[in-house]
């Protein structure tokens, strides 16, 4: 694992976009040869989302060959509610970007046969070649998407019902009324991410502190589903000073020391890649 | 780029760089048109994997829907009250020239004037759709005659009327038919005005209130017998009277039905109300503020003598544009207003998903830089 820790969430979410647009353009995609991206949705991520936006703008990057696999998708949300994750990735992502539509991939939380839709999103992600890198953030109880406590280290894409923390947690999206909020999901599981080459896990604010100490220095846990990724071999955790609260002082001056390493290694000299 | 869609084959044009009108406030967003209409981009990526054909860079203007003028006399030299062969070239002529004041739909209005010239005039008045050659033309604003002789302002008195009868059969016996009109300006304090206000209503015709001496409890009972307008408020009614509003109360009135917006036409030029009224009308009911040229034969060209229906008029002096308000209300009382008030704002006046693509491009004064009606450019400024 690698922690990376920046000063506020302006710069971690800077630091997040800067390293993904640096693997996207040392990947070279092309027609033959789509980078495939897993991504998150919520308030942790917007900061990431601008900044890829604002690259984009710049002419730094290009998602004509960019696949996106979405984590989860509430159950039976209208697609068009202005809370769905649809709308979420639309008006916080996709619609500033030149993605086409069929390079996006969403699970479907109105389909017919809810199964039988988590069982085709890990098709596609079979047929895209898997995913080169996944981000994604952490919930309050340490949950990695819709992968509350108690959920298996190995689970696949499902339909989960939502804990009661994560209801409360999303109910400021609804008005503060507890009983709009949709209790079931469609998730990834927690094997389904860790099959990806790459996974980045974006944590800010002090909110997030105690998952992130339960993540990264306890044990592996399925009660903090986000622990499992200390069993892969390449994860990246990005976060702001506020989310090392609860980590020992030890760790956090160890992994700042190495952050010039972290900076350096396996980039180009070029400038423009630097972080 | 070939389109894709599942759905239909046509262009779809993207505007970018512009700040739309949409939900009562400017935001920054991309305008999507498809097939003359607003299209919903989040639909068109999910539901059909569809994108742009076309960006149209607006470079940071203003867009707002097309406006509406529901009193519009003539202009240009035109006379919609003229009894002529020639009524339809006129109407088209008008209708092109106020594309470049960011009109793209109007209602053309007839001052009082004899039956026969109704008779002549009103069956060459088509509505129809516009389209490069001009603004739409939604429907006739009849102003009279069945108004009060004490208000008559620039009306011939010799041609007002009064109901005989309660029903349409005045109506039907001055105009000849109802079918091109759609505002219908009249006194509620004539005899027998309930029914006439109410089977008017009941065919879809807005019934407005104007030239007239009617007391406010007189204006409450027309309203709530279907009247929906105030004919430019202030002008050719009794003063606003503490102990008695008038026609003005209406603005405040309790006794609108509910869930009913009564909506109130003002000439901004300056000249036909005070700013200070204009703003005081505003802050009482700024929902309601419907923005009327009342522009007349005269618009647009030098001073001089011109007609107005029967009379003859001597213009002076220009215009001039007043604003007491936010730029969005100001804009929504030139183009959604008017469509609340003639029950059309599903297709017109807002730049809703599926409404008809009428827009005006305005720079940050507010001066209009391109008109488009359904979609195309009808008109882009030069100078």
């Amino acid at each position: 694992m690698k922690l990376i820790i920046l000063n506020d969430y302006d710069q971690a979410s800077e630091w997040a976009a800067k390293y993904i647009r640096n693997k996207l353009l040392l990947f070279k995609p092309g027609p033959d040869r789509y980078f495939t991206l897993g991504l998150p949705t919520g308030s942790t991520p917007l900061g990431c989302y601008k900044k890829l936006i604002e690259y984009y703008k710049n002419g730094e990057i290009s998602f004509q060959y960019v696949k996106t696999f979405n984590m989860d998708e509430y159950v039976g949300l209208p697609r068009e509610h202005p809370e769905s994750y649809h709308s979420f990735m639309w008006n916080n992502f996709f619609k500033h970007i030149d993605i086409r539509a069929e390079n996006t991939h969403i699970l479907d939380g109105n389909a017919a046969d809810l199964q039988a839709e988590c069982d085709a999103f890990e098709d596609k992600i079979k047929a895209a070649g898997g995913i080169e890198l996944f981000v994604g953030g952490i919930g309050p109880d340490g949950h990695i998407a819709f992968n509350e406590p108690g959920s298996s280290l190995v689970s696949r894409t499902r339909v989960k019902t939502l804990a009661q923390d994560t209801i409360i947690a999303n109910a400021r999206f609804f008005d503060g009324d507890l009983s709009k909020v949709p209790t079931m999901a469609l998730t990834v599981g927690v094997g389904t991410v860790m099959d990806a080459k790459e996974v980045m896990i974006i944590i800010t604010g002090a909110h997030k502190a105690f998952a992130l100490y339960k993540a990264i220095e306890d044990g592996v846990n399925h009660m903090w589903t986000v622990s499992a990724f200390q069993q892969h071999p390449q994860t990246l955790f990005v976060c702001d000073e506020d989310a090392t609260l609860e980590l020992r002082v030890k760790t956090v001056k160890y992994f700042k020391g190495m952050m010039h390493v972290h900076n350096k290694l396996r980039w180009p000299t070029s400038s423009s890649f630097a972080l | 780029m070939p389109s894709n869609k599942s759905v239909s084959d046509a262009s779809i044009t993207q505007f970018v760089n512009c700040r739309i009108l949409r939900d009562h406030r400017l935001q920054r967003e991309d305008l999507w048109v498809r097939e003359g209409r607003i299209l919903d981009p989040e639909k068109l990526f999910f539901d059909e994997k569809g994108f742009a054909d076309e960006r149209v860079d607006c470079g940071g203007k203003i867009v707002a829907p097309g406006f509406i003028d529901v009193q519009i006399n003539g202009g240009f030299g035109v006379d919609f009250s003229q009894p002529t062969a020639e009524v339809a070239a006129g109407v088209r002529l008008v209708g092109k020239r106020i594309l470049e004041h960011g009109v793209t739909s109007f209602c053309p209005t007839l001052v009082t004037s004899p039956p026969s010239v109704y008779h002549q005039v009103l069956p060459q008045i088509a509505v129809e759709n516009g389209g490069p050659c001009g603004a739409g033309v939604l429907g006739v604003h009849v102003e009279g005659p069945f108004i009060s002789a004490g208000k008559k302002g620039a009306h011939p008195e010799k041609f007002l009327q009064t109901f005989s009868c309660p029903g349409l059969s005045d109506l039907l016996r001055t105009y000849g038919s109802l079918d091109p009109i759609s505002v219908v300006t009249l006194a509620p304090e004539l005899d027998h005005s309930a029914s006439v206000v109410r089977e008017l209503s009941q065919r879809g015709v807005t019934v407005s209130l104007g030239h007239s001496i009617a007391n406010l409890s007189q204006a409450e009972d027309a309203v709530q017998h279907g009247a929906s307008f105030i004919t430019h408020l202030f002008n050719a009614m009794l003063p606003f009277h503490h102990r008695d509003p008038g026609i003005v109360g209406l603005l405040t009135s309790d006794r609108v039905p509910p869930g009913r917006t009564v909506f109130y036409g003002m000439i901004s030029d300056g000249i036909h109300t005070n700013p200070a009224a204009l703003r005081i009308a505003h802050r009482a009911h700024p929902r309601g503020l419907v923005l009327v040229t009342d522009a007349i034969t005269a618009m647009g060209l030098p001073p001089g003598r011109h007609t107005l229906g029967q009379q003859v008029i001597e213009i002076q002096g220009l215009h001039a544009y007043v604003a007491g308000c936010s730029v969005e209300e100001a804009l929504e009382a030139a183009s959604l207003h008017p469509a609340q008030l003639l029950g059309i704002s599903h297709r017109k006046g807002s730049l809703e998903y599926g409404c008809d693509a009428d827009l005006v491009m305005l720079d940050d004064d507010l001066n209009v830089r391109a008109t488009y009606i359904s979609g195309a450019e009808v008109w882009r400024r030069t100078t």
